[in-house]
């Protein structure tokens, strides 16, 4: 099939308008409005995030994509309370964000795990936190274990583990809490292509189980096909709102569906909003100006 | 696996093969030096007195002075004096050495006023214990503390990273002027020695902690008191033992100028004393034993330290 011949990517089944209309009813989890955050920097004032709006309803999955330097990481961020706004607001069930908390779980890309514990105190830690008793504390990090399926590594330490099994234990030390949205800053990032695509359909699976909001940051473009239900495109420079993306690929979602027309509809799209052809290279690739030398014999010929 | 397994099994043969080559290496270029005749000797240590009047047996005279006197018995026809090559009375061949360790334990000092060896290193091990841990105790809390809060640490180190430059041993007399003869301004040098690298090598490694780690102790809820006990002190724990390990050796060698100030005591004084009788197998012994005592608590620490941090990684790369 040609790019000419593909659906719009506004075009949705039944079904799926269906679903987002049952989406839209539910309450608002998030709500983002006018949020920016302007820094110093030695060029001068930077606005790393300009009036960003929008919300996230309750158990929806929204991804964040956008060019490096869009700023996705810094929305995850000011959102988790690690990083301030300078203006606008954000908030987490119609109150103000100010600092990090427990109602707001964060995965992060790099490995967070606090590697003086075993998986098992990882996954209590925010409990105990919170002020549980050791009990009750053990007995939710052994519960939250099972459904990552990790309950066989619960003494094992962090460095014990692969990257794929750590990010599962820091998906399950966030969900313990039970918080009200889980934010995820590129969790997949550092994993192979098998060990990512089997953790996005665990994902899928633990957020088709249990009431969960997820908002999540990735630059790559199948990935947020795959997971969203809408997608929050971002521009650099400034971080802006380019477009929300109702993704119609219908659920539930399979490797099968990488190649159906809606998907390949949307990926378009993104890409065209991501890389526009019209784009020069970034700054910082234009000062790479390679030149070719022949270092091996003329005749000698690799293609 | 076991490949793997094989290789890394050899390898620390190897390197325990090294380590033990280490120590021999020096030990046999002393051996030469000590034992084969040929091999330096510039002495010649006189058995025979002969008709030379100021000559006496186990007297040590140059090889030129001896050979001249020699010639001139020769000359004089005066019976021959005869001497076998001998080193100069500063080095000591090992058995001496190996037996005056020994001796330095099981037998009374030849000198009245001299204290045993084994005294000796007891009271400068209290000075160093007492030493360490006065300026642990402030020390340590204060660098983990400067390295998490910047504005302590920026209100703090520039000082301390002046006062660092300051040598110790310039605080002698003020020492000895404030805490009197004794062990108190032994232990301060120690102190003054130890305190300001610790302070400033300690916020930087708690400087080091992975950010992400406290980032995530933050969004489970840890603030404030909390994020310090259970998150910076457990995070770079490990980093902070091998830090006092290394602190720990910086004490000792503070303490031979520490023990200099006020009255001379430990194992200064018990030096000091065997190289004014030229006791100098003794003072080899007794300066072999800080190098015994120090590696050897290094060593037992650093085993220590694997019991104890059964998590860090960076124990494996070594």
């Amino acid at each position: 099939m040609h790019e000419n011949d593909l659906p719009s990517y506004r075009d949705q089944s039944d079904e799926v308008r269906a679903r987002f209309a049952r989406i839209r009813e539910r309450e608002t989890i998030l709500e983002v409005r006018h949020l920016g955050k302007r820094y110093r920097s030695a060029q001068g004032e930077v606005d790393a995030l300009r009036d960003i709006n929008f919300s996230v309803h309750r158990r929806e999955f929204v991804c964040v994509i956008g060019p490096s330097g869009c700023g996705k990481s810094t929305l995850a961020r000011i959102l988790a309370g690690l990083d301030s706004h300078t203006s606008g607001e954000a908030l987490l069930d119609g109150k103000s964000i100010t600092g990090p908390g427990p109602d707001r779980g964060m995965v992060f890309q790099g490995y967070s795990l606090f590697p003086w514990l075993t998986v098992k105190k990882n996954v209590m830690f925010g409990p105990q936190m919170k002020g549980a008793d050791t009990d009750g504390a053990a007995r939710d990090a052994a519960m939250w274990l099972e459904l990552v399926g990790l309950e066989k590594f619960a003494d094992a330490y962090p460095h014990q583990l692969s990257g794929g099994m750590r990010q599962r234990v820091a998906i399950a030390r966030a969900l313990v809490n039970q918080p009200r949205i889980l934010l995820m800053d590129e969790p997949f990032g550092a994993l192979d292509a098998q060990t990512r695509a089997k953790m996005q359909s665990h994902l899928i699976d633990i957020w088709r189980n249990i009431d969960i909001t997820v908002l999540f940051i990735t630059h790559d473009l199948d990935e947020a096909i795959y997971l969203a239900d809408r997608i929050l495109v971002l521009k650099a420079h400034p971080g802006e709102v380019q477009e929300i993306i109702e993704v119609p690929v219908p659920r539930p979602r399979s490797a099968a569906q990488f190649n159906s027309p809606a998907f390949r509809a949307t990926k378009a799209r993104l890409e065209a909003l991501i890389h526009p052809a019209t784009e020069a290279v970034p700054e910082d690739e234009q000062v790479v100006t390679p030149h070719m030398i022949r270092f091996t014999n003329v005749a000698d010929n690799v293609e | 696996m076991s490949r793997i397994a094989l290789l890394t099994e050899s390898d620390t043969r190897q390197r325990m093969l090294l380590a033990v080559g280490s120590f021999l290496l020096p030990l046999l270029v002393w051996c030469l030096v000590s034992y084969v005749p040929f091999i330096w000797h510039p002495k010649v240590e006189i058995t025979v007195p002969g008709g030379i009047d100021y000559f006496q047996t186990g007297m040590l005279v140059d090889r030129p002075q001896f050979e001249d006197e020699l010639a001139y018995a020769r000359e004089q026809n005066l019976a021959l004096p005869a001497g076998r090559p001998a080193n100069p009375i500063y080095l000591p061949a090992p058995h001496e050495v190996a037996q005056a360790f020994y001796t330095g334990f099981v037998k009374e000092p030849v000198q009245k006023d001299a204290p045993w060896l084994h005294e000796s290193l007891w009271h400068s091990i209290q000075i160093i214990f007492w030493g360490f841990v006065i300026s642990s105790i402030i020390g340590v809390p204060l660098g983990i503390l400067a390295g998490t809060y910047t504005r302590l640490g920026r209100l703090t180190e520039p000082f301390v990273e002046f006062f660092r430059y300051l040598p110790a041993p310039a605080f002698g007399a003020l020492a000895v002027a404030v805490l009197g003869i004794y062990d108190g301004p032994k232990i301060a040098i120690i102190v003054i020695g130890t305190l300001f690298q610790q302070v400033l090598i300690i916020a930087n490694t708690t400087r080091k902690l992975e950010a992400t780690i406290v980032e995530a102790a933050r969004t489970l809820g840890t603030r404030g008191g909390r994020l310090l006990t259970k998150v910076v002190v457990p995070g770079i724990l490990p980093e902070l033992y091998r830090d006092q390990r290394i602190l720990l050796g910086w004490a000792w060698t503070y303490l031979i100028v520490a023990e200099l100030i006020g009255t001379s005591s430990g194992i200064t004084f018990y030096i000091t004393q065997q190289a004014r009788y030229q006791h100098f197998d003794n003072v080899y012994a007794a300066i072999m034993i800080i190098g015994i005592i120090g590696f050897g608590t290094d060593l037992i620490l650093a085993r220590l330290g694997k019991r104890l941090f059964p998590w860090d990684r960076s124990q494996e790369r070594r």
